[in-house]
């Protein structure tokens, strides 16, 4: 182990990449454009092993995004106390440069179902979704950004747009927005709303991050295009076009490519990465 | 009912009605939107159950796996974010499952699988020097306490698991024989080992976790009369799995 | 078994073992801490699953394939049914039907 370690108190505006194992050698050996590294909160709560020495070992290089999937914070119920401990530990001892979650629920009763699950848009999970991040920012001691959610149906119970509620909470809470361009593009396919409309009225000045994932087609009940948020191949060019537009809005952004199903050996997911260096690049030109 | 308690209900058993008020862009009840939720929570708990116990899976065969995975998993969906210890129910699950019966030895694979699993994500430590044990007096360490390694684990069974799973895991293994084994499970780094240990070793080590050395010699040698301390030494030695000795 | 027997065989074991460890050691001395990549081909799974932020267009459905396990490789491991040697009541066939899911 080195003996200093660096400070990397911020992500760089930059393009980073959903860490898998299997990429560490590449990872060390040559990053590519790749500046930053997101793990997973739940895949590092172990005891320790080969998980753990490999993320000590990546955070002396590279500033680390820890984006959570399993808080639940869209949930009913409290925020698991057990869960949240976990991941207090995790983020004591990393002091990663960002920390995320989802505007999602995953956990009931019991019963974490390992799937991002949709909430209404209306007070009633208004006020909850925040009490949740705040609880959550309380007692971590530092800001989380929120995720915007795929969009797969939408509730008779919403009572405003998602760039509201977003909106809402930022405004209740201090938190910063990670804004997934393929979830929008998604979303907006499925409701069959105009994307770029989303993202011009999307609080772009708290945007600490984007994502950037594939997806997969398949058709509703109807014959429509129903679009699947599947990170299991390259981001499509409608989406890198949505980039774009999104980073002329936002200025120049934090980026991850997440691959996550079928992931592919690294120069796949490198050139991934030179996309959207090139993106950003073109930008402060 | 919560609207969360329904929509969970109705995610996890397909004959359930959609819940109310969950509408496609037209503002009609949408089947196949409610699918994508149900599809990702099964499809993703059968993939991690099939990640978790690859040697069940080569067992059992890829139809009937993601078969059973289907019913364990709404049986006993996962009750925390951390997917890498799903299964623990495992081996019970398939000391009940009717299909597997005439597969006697499935619910003990099971166990070794997930023991091994907790080894790998077992904190670290480090063994001792082996010159310790060398260095200390034979009488000192008869009334010695051993520390094993949180990585170190063990399963014992009336069938052959060792051998089942080596068959499974590494060409050229011999055909399974039919008889009881003891799995030793260390790490010396980062990767499990997994050692057949000889009979009374089980004993042994066990005892070794409340008792002096010299205590669980006299309760392995008692039990197996030929028990074998120096393999079963040497398995503990090469997979680093004593810590600390500790004289009283 | 004496104690005096008992500390005396405890020792020659432990001296055996030693020998036979100090043999092997200088190999695993010789290999680096391997953070990135298991060794060659060892326990690749041991692992298990991990997390997933992501959807899938795999489509679930509930089959009973309770008949198919000669598919998997224990068709080839020829072990009694139960570990005292008796065979389990019931059969593969009469267990061909729907369970309840």
């Amino acid at each position: 182990m080195l003996d200093t370690s660096p400070c990397f108190d911020a992500l760089p505006a930059k393009p980073g990449v959903g860490y898998k194992p299997q990429h560490f050698s590449d990872i060390m050996k040559d990053p590519g454009p790749v500046c930053w590294l997101e793990i997973h909160a739940e895949n590092y709560m172990g005891d320790g092993g080969r998980p753990i020495a490999q993320l000590k070992h990546l955070a002396q290089r590279f500033p680390i995004s820890v984006h959570g999937v399993g808080l639940s914070i869209g949930g009913e119920a409290q925020l698991d106390p057990d869960h949240l401990a976990r991941l207090k530990h995790l983020i004591d001892w990393l002091n990663p440069a960002s920390f995320s979650e989802h505007l999602a629920w995953s956990t009931h009763d019991t019963h974490f179902l390992n799937d991002l699950l949709p909430v209404p848009y209306n007070e009633t999970s208004l006020a909850r979704v925040a009490d949740h991040i705040k609880h959550v920012q309380d007692f971590l001691g530092r800001q989380m950004l929120l995720e915007n959610p795929s969009n797969y149906l939408a509730f008779e119970a919403s009572t405003m747009a998602e760039v509201d509620f977003l909106a809402q909470i930022v405004a209740r809470t201090e938190c910063g927005l990670l804004l997934d361009v393929n979830n929008v593009f998604v979303s907006a396919t499925n409701q069959h709303t105009d994307p770029v409309s989303y993202i011009n009225s999307f609080p772009v000045e708290y945007v600490g991050e984007i994502h950037l994932g594939g997806h997969d087609e398949d058709k509703d009940d109807h014959g429509a295009p129903l679009l699947i948020d599947s990170h299991g191949c390259e981001v499509v060019d409608p989406v890198w076009a949505l980039y774009a537009h999104t980073i002329s809005r936002t200025g120049p952004v934090p980026t991850l490519i997440e691959w996550d199903t079928d992931v592919p050996e690294w120069p796949i997911l490198a050139a991934e990465a030179d996309r959207a260096d090139a993106a950003l690049a073109a930008l402060v030109q | 009912m919560t609207d969360q308690t329904e929509f969970t209900a109705a995610l996890l058993d397909p004959s359930m009605a959609l819940p109310a008020g969950l509408l496609d862009p037209k503002g009609l009840p949408t089947p196949k939107r409610f699918a994508v939720y149900r599809n990702n929570v099964a499809v993703s708990l059968t993939d991690a159950l099939e990640a978790a116990f690859p040697v069940i899976y080569k067992l059992v065969g890829p139809d009937f796996f993601r078969a059973m995975a289907g019913i364990y998993l709404r049986q006993h969906p996962p009750k925390t974010p951390m997917m890498m210890f799903y299964g623990q129910d495992m081996p019970a699950f398939l000391q009940q499952f009717e299909p597997a019966q005439k597969i006697g030895y499935l619910p003990d694979i099971a166990q070794l699988e997930l023991a091994i699993r907790q080894s790998y994500h077992a904190a670290d430590s480090s063994a001792i020097a082996p010159d310790v044990l060398q260095n200390m007096p034979p009488d000192q360490l008869m009334t010695a306490r051993l520390s094993l390694a949180p990585s170190m684990q063990m399963v014992t069974s009336p069938w052959p698991i060792h051998a089942i799973w080596q068959v499974n895991m590494s060409s050229g293994a011999p055909k399974p024989q039919m008889q009881a084994e003891e799995v030793l499970i260390t790490r010396p780094e980062y990767d499990p080992q997994v050692a057949l240990l000889p009979p009374g070793a089980a004993t042994f080590i066990t005892a070794l976790r409340t008792k002096s050395f010299g205590e669980a010699f006299s309760d392995a040698a008692e039990l197996t009369p030929d028990f074998d301390l120096t393999i079963t030494l040497g398995a503990l030695l090469a997979g680093g799995a004593i810590t600390n000795i500790i004289e009283t | 078994m004496s104690n005096q027997v008992k500390t005396l065989a405890v020792a020659g074991a432990v001296a055996a073992a030693l020998t036979a460890y100090s043999t092997t050691t200088v190999n695993a001395q010789a290999q680096e801490k391997c953070y990135g990549v298991s060794l060659a081909g060892e326990n690749g799974c041991a692992a298990g699953p991990g997390t997933s932020c992501a959807g899938t267009s795999t489509v679930d459905y509930q089959g009973n394939a309770w008949t198919l396990v000669e598919a998997g490789t224990c068709a080839d491991i020829e072990l009694p049914a139960m570990a005292d040697g008796s065979e389990r009541e019931g059969s593969l066939e009469a267990l061909d039907r729907d369970l309840p899911a």
